[in-house]
């Protein structure tokens, strides 16, 4: 079942990684800052609005990685469905990556408020003020936020069914050839 | 059993049911992680949707309008600086001479925008300074001089002990009584309730920042402060007896603004060693210093439903470079809840689906 190549690039696997956290930890304060009042709010917001920048910038990045490195190919005997599920999955992470910070500038731009990302370091508007535009903007902010969430369980659910259920390589073509951990847990079980 | 267990496909079913196990528990981890952060499966956690739903309770619900404040009007004017205030704050709004365009909303508290302007001593002045170098400060100033509380949780508690009583449509005196008994620190709030009027005009009052804030000068050192706008030439402010209409002060402020622009000194109070910063119930001393750094004009007034206030979210939060917020714990709060209002009031105007629609604009009492 193991293929003897097919690993991403070292730097398909590093922005992957780096991303994951990001994207996590960004999803985490997202949810998190809206739901307090405490002082946790302010500093959670100071956060968020940077790392969503930090985000795309590095999305753009590793878009291009892949273009000049197209990943590994799925395993032959994959289920057709299952292929066509860890494509379309793929390409809506993709999708969701550019759109989220997007939208959130937008959102921000529509309502009139000065972006900062330092004290004194201002994004530009791109987006015209307009209240219709910023609730719109901010109502689709959070539906694609729990899309991005729950796209991004499915797809660890998937990397874990392939890591520890079918062994098929597929989980430590983004890891290490050696996979130590997985492998570990999957010999002990 | 130990005879089945040895048994090769017997072990590899155990394995996988293992395995799916291991991936079912990491699944609800990060779901449950995310389902408490986000406030759902933590029922106790004060969040700003819970604050506005109980505005909502207190109030009721007036679509398109503000969940606080919802009475004002929208007025438009300038802040000229005098360049006092440049040494403590390099905010660029306080440079010698310059002249930045204001957006401001004068309004008394509570949620219904149909209460009468003579049902609640206070009146409220929240502007947003669009500075030339795109940063903005925004803020919103209460006309007493201290908050009735120190915490977000002491005002949700106000809040529910405000909640008229569905029996008698009115709040219970007796759950108020409790409320300010367990809530000493309230006491500066009800000293000033107890002589204070309510103005006849929007005019006449001074108004307070009530929150702390740090001014970041130059040098890079930090100053405590509060601010508050006093208004200029008090001559022609006479106090006249109030009018029996229940919307006297926007009438009033037409009528004064047709006369000609009205004007407020910005007045900055320094804090010394051991004043509270982080408690907006209680009061400074008088006799800290305090600094004149301009005047505020306001030239014109327009009805909310239709003015550039309506769209503007006055988050006190908002700060140009060179003011920051102090850790007074009711600025994260007023943030948070107001965002939290904004999104409901925007999301009516937008006509969303789920949300009721706004009645701003066909209403002639807020036109008038």
């Amino acid at each position: 079942m193991r293929r003897a190549s097919g690993m991403f690039t070292v730097a398909a696997r590093a922005l992957h990684w780096l991303m994951a956290v990001m994207i996590i930890a960004m999803l985490f304060i997202g949810i998190g800052m809206v739901a307090s009042v405490s002082e946790r709010h302010e500093w959670l917001v100071r956060i968020h609005e940077p790392l969503g920048i930090a985000i795309f910038a590095l999305v753009l990045v590793r878009l291009a990685v892949r273009l000049h490195h197209p990943p590994p190919a799925l395993p032959a005997e994959l289920p057709r469905m299952q292929k066509l599920a860890a494509h379309a999955s793929h390409w809506l992470l993709y999708v969701l990556m550019v759109l989220m910070p997007l939208v959130g500038w937008a959102m921000l731009s529509a309502g009139g408020y000065p972006i900062m990302l330092t004290e004194s370091l201002r994004l530009p508007a791109i987006f015209p003020v307009s209240s219709v535009a910023f609730a719109v903007l901010r109502n689709l902010h959070t539906w694609l936020a729990m899309l991005l969430f729950a796209t991004f369980l499915a797809h660890m659910a998937a990397a874990l069914y392939h890591g520890l259920i079918r062994r098929d390589g597929v989980l430590s073509s983004m890891t290490t050839r050696r996979a130590s951990v997985i492998r570990l847990l999957a010999r002990e079980n | 059993m130990k005879n089945e267990a040895s048994s090769p496909t017997r072990a590899r079913a155990h394995r996988i049911l293992l395995s799916w196990a291991v991936i079912a528990v990491v699944i609800a981890g990060f779901a449950g992680a995310f389902g408490y952060v986000g406030g759902w499966l933590a029922p106790h956690r004060l969040t700003p949707a819970r604050f506005v739903n109980q505005l909502q309770a207190d109030y009721g619900i007036h679509p398109g309008y503000r969940r606080n404040h919802a009475k004002g009007v929208c007025v438009r004017g300038y802040f000229q600086s005098n360049g006092q205030g440049a040494p403590y704050s390099v905010a660029q709004v306080f440079e010698a001479g310059r002249r930045t365009p204001v957006v401001g909303r004068f309004a008394i508290p509570g949620g219904n925008p149909y209460a009468p302007d003579s049902s609640t001593p206070v009146r409220s002045m929240a502007l947003r300074f669009a500075l030339a170098n795109g940063q903005q400060w925004r803020t919103g100033m209460n006309s007493q001089p201290v908050f009735p509380v120190s915490t977000p949780r002491a005002f949700y508690e106000m809040l529910q002990a405000q909640q008229p009583d569905p029996a008698t449509g009115k709040p219970d005196p007796r759950k108020l009584a409790a409320f300010f008994a367990a809530h000493p620190e309230t006491a500066e709030f009800r000293a000033w309730a107890k002589t204070a009027r309510p103005s006849v005009s929007f005019a006449t009052d001074s108004y307070h920042s009530l929150d702390a804030f740090i001014f970041v000068g130059p040098d890079g050192r930090g100053h405590a402060v509060r601010w508050r706008m006093v208004p200029k030439a008090t001559a022609h402010l006479e106090t006249r007896p109030a009018p029996p209409s229940a919307s006297y002060l926007d009438t009033d402020l037409r009528q004064r603004l047709a006369q000609g622009p009205l004007r407020w000194r910005l007045l900055v109070t320094f804090a010394e060693p051991g004043d509270p910063i982080d408690d907006a119930a209680r009061e400074w001393p008088s006799d800290r210093p305090t600094l004149d750094v301009g005047t505020l004009v306001i030239e014109r007034t327009e009805p909310q439903a239709s003015g550039p206030c309506r769209d503007i979210n006055y988050d006190p939060l908002v700060l140009p470079h060179g003011i920051e917020a102090s850790n007074d714990p009711l600025l994260p709060a007023r943030s948070a809840v107001y965002a939290d209002s904004y999104l409901r009031r925007t999301s009516e105007e937008a006509h969303l689906p789920g949300t009721a629609r706004p009645r701003m604009k066909r209403d002639p009492e807020t036109r008038s």
